[in-house]
């Protein structure tokens, strides 16, 4: 709807082009973890703690050897020579955070119910199954630790090793003086706590690994249901002690991740040790139950958030204040969660002062990492709920609030107050464009007609505008951060002899569809048909560079990163058709998949016959070298920051409790975009898994640290059923971070729906009295929450 | 035991263990691993195949209960002149992403156009409320079904 200032000239960047991914995905052709086929591989199943915090003072392994099949077992005492060093933690947020000895099988204790004490390996699955029962583990329990709050407390003390149970405190207070001044001198003064629950990130397919040694030269490759096989195989190599070049990491097609994925879990360390140990392929598949304690979680977070306006509700101050489960341990990015939300929670408004605080703490309960926006839809909710309540604070809409407040269209590059750059945005369209597609004014005068008439079914409406920052990272951001890699992306093209196009990427697709856009990508500039553009990935043998997938990076970081190998590979073609057509290199045109003679059209040469002739090499200017292949490494200068507007309707119905989602609109903002089917879809599932945390999903535990929602029968993921049809529009706000002016798409749905929806949970219920509702919005938490308005009892 | 099953036309006689799952039969014993295995609690649907044409979760019937039935899996489902009309329609929907639900949600939804045929769009998403997926959000899986129907 907005004009679009595109680089690209090609015709094929932009169409809605349907996924070469999609017919081996749907045929049964793709092959997933449990997919491959190994003779002869060993079955592990693990033995994991019932308790969520006890001493192991015993474990009894000889029923389960006597079991048929079963191979061996190995408790944490026969394995602990096998690690070179703990499971990793890429993310020591301070020099002094604690970081507790997480080995892939507990030692001495268990330290969540999930805790791996044993391993069972066995000639099949249904053998390693049948030696779980016969491992007899004698427990001492202890006081399980919960809440963060009991965390904080430190009456129990999880780790000995640590000391305490807070991992950490960070903060990011530019100008202490002026978030005092601003709060001082406010009109209005909001102070709002909020909840995030614990989230499971459910992908359909769980995890599974598959190590298969060569013991005679020493090289091992691991198969892994990961969206990091670069990052893996640094990671398994530190962990085990082996030789680097030694191991080769491939994910095959993997059935989700949304953040859980992007970790280095004990069962691939524990199956890699195995095969070593056995020399032969050993394989591990997470069942559903399993993976719900086994595999981390997300969110899990307590936020105060204080606003400071004038009395027109322009923001003076932004004050945020975490507090924040890592779980048992800390995963590979667990402690730098937080930070992901943490320059954000001032949303898309111009706000002079700006401070925050984190304080992370150790639980008996499955450790957290990321989860699909992690830190954003945190940070997000935060300051989309409080502008709610600064708006009726200042009596106008939230609508109306937003507008006040967004960061004006003519301040971008923005320099904000938490010290980032914005790349570039234009706010108030999405808002608008949103409005238009719920019929804001027409719902308004709906549900002003069912209160006056009395009605006991409330309409709601809610707004979430959000920014955020993907497109991870600048390495020089990511060392002022303390984070243990890089946030560059590398990318070959080669144009074989016959002009058909090989891609190979560092980005590692488990549902993208980047095979599908990056082909577009390059076909656009090349002029070839994307169809013979292959895309090469998640293979540490076939492509050893790379910093995979998450963060919303794939386009905006290896996206960019392939741009620029293609127009290198253009470069190189270009030298050698100048020499073909003895012209110079800069009179060259290059359209169509053509170099041509500008002013002598006739003079030209395709791109084919310059890649046959690199190939040949019987004609090559002195000095370059046969072959057209061009390969870059790209380092972002800056994030991209994507926005939008999104809008949920609901209906809550006084006397059960229940919401319904009745209508959602979607206006976003992620600059040009490469294929619009794609984008779409992103958005889509975004939106249902934002949407899921406000009204389903959540991974509670009871008192004692047992998950009460450990299977999908009873964690809520929605289903078509309880879902409306989604309206999505855009506009195109290119970004200046990359020289394709993209922006990621990946978590923008998941960070806006959940404040949406909450705002509209609570503006429906507002009259009653109800300022705030917690999630998820159950029908019984909602009910409670009208009875306690009522003077009943809950 | 022996079980004996015609597999998308083929008949198949496999010796398993009596607890074998039907879904173990097909991926394990007769290298169909299409249909995939998402939960252990009948709730996702990723395991749905056919049996004597109406829709079942593979991971929650033993392969003896399925002695001498007919059993479609989503490697039965594409014939010589290309994908099934339900598989063209996801693909031209933008229907999947990861795919690790998609045989099981094409499976299930050829089944509901099989038994209730015309479904307006709340019927195909009531129909389909035993398939989960965690990456369209259904939006596309909805629209394919509904474009398959017509």
């Amino acid at each position: 709807m907005t004009v679009t200032e595109s680089p690209f000239a090609g015709g094929i960047v932009g169409q809605a082009r349907l996924r070469k991914e999609d017919p081996a995905l749907l045929t049964g052709e793709a092959r997933y973890i449990d997919d491959l086929q190994l003779t002869g591989a060993l079955w592990v199943a693990c033995v994991r703690s019932p308790h969520a915090h006890a001493r192991i003072t015993g474990i009894d392994t000889s029923e389960a050897l006597a079991t048929d099949g079963v191979v061996a077992v190995y408790t944490g005492e026969d394995l602990a020579a096998a690690w070179a060093a703990p499971l990793p933690c890429a993310w020591p947020v301070t020099d002094d955070m604690k970081n507790p000895a997480h080995h892939p099988v507990a030692q001495g204790k268990a330290n969540y119910a999930g805790d791996i004490v044993a391993v069972v390996v066995a000639t099949s699955r249904y053998a390693a199954a049948d030696g779980l029962e016969g491992v007899v583990v004698d427990y001492e329990p202890l006081d399980a630790v919960v809440t963060i709050e009991d965390a904080e407390s430190d009456r129990v003390v999880i780790h000995d090793d640590c000391g305490t149970n807070i991992s950490y405190d960070w903060a990011l207070v530019p100008d202490p003086d002026a978030v005092d001044a601003a709060f001082a001198d406010a009109a209005h003064h909001i102070t709002e706590t909020y909840v995030h629950q614990r989230l499971i990130p459910a992908p359909m397919e769980p995890r599974g690994v598959a190590a298969v040694p060569a013991p005679h030269n020493g090289d091992i490759t691991l198969y892994s249901s990961t969206q990091i096989p670069h990052v893996l195989k640094v990671m398994a190599a530190l962990t085990l002690g082996l030789p680097e070049q030694k191991v080769r990491v491939v994910a095959p097609s993997v059935g989700g991740g949304f953040g859980c994925k992007l970790d280095v879990y004990a069962e691939e360390i524990i199956c890699m040790a195995l095969a070593l140990r056995h020399g032969v392929a050993v394989r591990w598949t997470e069942g559903r139950t399993e993976a719900a304690t086994a595999t981390i979680q997300g969110r899990a977070q307590r936020q105060t958030i204080e606003l400071a306006a004038d009395a027109d509700g322009k923001l003076l101050a932004v004050r945020a204040t975490l507090l924040a489960d890592m779980g048992a341990y800390l995963q590979l990015v667990t402690p730098g969660v937080p930070l992901l939300g943490a320059f954000l929670y001032h949303g898309l408004y111009d706000v002079p002062a700006y401070a925050f605080t984190c304080r992370s703490v150790f639980t008996n309960l499955t450790p957290t990492d990321a989860y699909r926006g992690a830190g954003r839809p945190e940070a997000t909710y935060a300051i989309e709920r409080a502008m709610d309540t600064l708006g009726v604070a200042v009596g106008v809409g939230p609508d109306e609030i937003r507008s006040r407040n967004f960061i004006p269209t003519e301040k971008f590059p923005y320099d904000s107050p938490a010290g980032l750059t914005f790349d570039s945005g234009n706010y108030q369209p999405t808002l608008d464009r949103a409005k238009e597609l719920v019929d804001w004014d027409g719902r308004r005068a709906e549900q002003a007609d069912r209160r006056a008439a009395g009605s006991r079914t409330h309409l709601g409406l809610g707004i979430s505008s959000y920014v955020e920052m993907c497109g991870l990272a600048p390495s020089r951001t990511l060392a002022a951060l303390n984070y243990g890699a890089g946030g560059w992306e590398s990318a070959t093209v080669r144009i074989l002899p016959t002009c058909k196009v090989e891609v190979v990427t560092g980005t590692t697709p488990h549902g993208q569809g980047h095979e599908t856009c990056w082909s577009m990508i390059v076909a656009d500039r090349l002029g070839v048909d994307p169809d013979d553009v292959e895309v090469l990935h998640s293979d540490t043998a076939i492509t050893p560079l790379g910093m995979d997938t998450y963060g919303s990076r794939s386009l905006a970081v290896g996206g960019t990163a392939l741009w620029m190998a293609t127009e290198k590979v253009v470069d190189k073609a270009r030298t050698i058709a100048a020499h073909m057509l003895e012209a110079s290199e800069s009179d060259l045109d290059f359209a169509g998949g053509t170099f041509s003679v500008k002013g002598s059209p006739d003079k030209e040469v395709p791109l084919a016959a310059v890649a046959f002739g690199a190939f040949t090499a019987h004609d090559l200017p002195d000095d370059v070298e046969p072959n057209l292949e061009a390969q870059v490494t790209w380092d972002p200068g800056n994030f991209v920051f994507p926005f939008g507007t999104h809008i949920a309707v609901v209906e809550v119905d006084e006397d059960t409790g229940a919401v319904e989602l009745v209508d959602y609109a979607a206006v976003d903002d992620c600059g040009n975009q490469i294929n619009p089917l794609i984008v779409e879809g992103q958005i889509h599932g975004g939106i249902v898994q934002g949407v899921a945390q406000a009204l389903w999903e959540d991974a509670a535990y009871d008192e004692d640290g047992q998950c009460r929602a450990a299977n999908l029968a009873d964690y809520l993921v929605p289903s078509a059923a309880e879902l409306p049809a989604m309206k999505l529009d855009h506009t195109v706000t290119p970004s200046n971070s990359n020289p394709m002016g993209v922006k990621g798409i990946g978590e923008a749905g998941t960070i806006a729906a959940t404040p949406a929806v909450i705002n509209a949970v609570v503006d429906a219920l507002r009259p009653m009295g109800i300022t705030d509702i917690a999630m998820p919005a159950s029908p019984m938490r909602v009910r409670r929450a009208i009875e306690a308005t009522q003077g009943g009892a809950s | 035991m022996e079980v004996s099953v015609t597999v998308n036309g083929a008949e198949r006689v496999a010796d398993v263990e009596a607890r074998t799952l039907l879904v173990h039969l097909l991926r394990d014993e007769l290298g169909l691993t299409g249909t995939n295995i998402g939960c252990d609690t009948s709730s996702c649907g990723a395991c749905t195949v056919l049996v004597d044409g109406r829709s079942a979760k593979s991971c929650t019937l033993l392969a003896a209960q399925v002695d001498g039935s007919d059993v479609t899996t989503i490697e039965g489902l594409a014939g010589a002149d290309g994908l099934h009309p339900m598989q063209q329609a996801f693909h031209e929907c933008h229907a999947l992403q990861c795919g690790y639900c998609t045989p099981g949600m094409v499976m299930a939804a050829v089944s509901l156009l099989d038994e209730y045929g015309d479904l307006d769009e709340a019927g195909v998403r009531e129909g389909l409320e035993g398939n989960l997926c965690r990456c369209t959000g259904y939006q596309n899986i909805v629209k394919a079904v509904l474009a398959a129907a017509e």
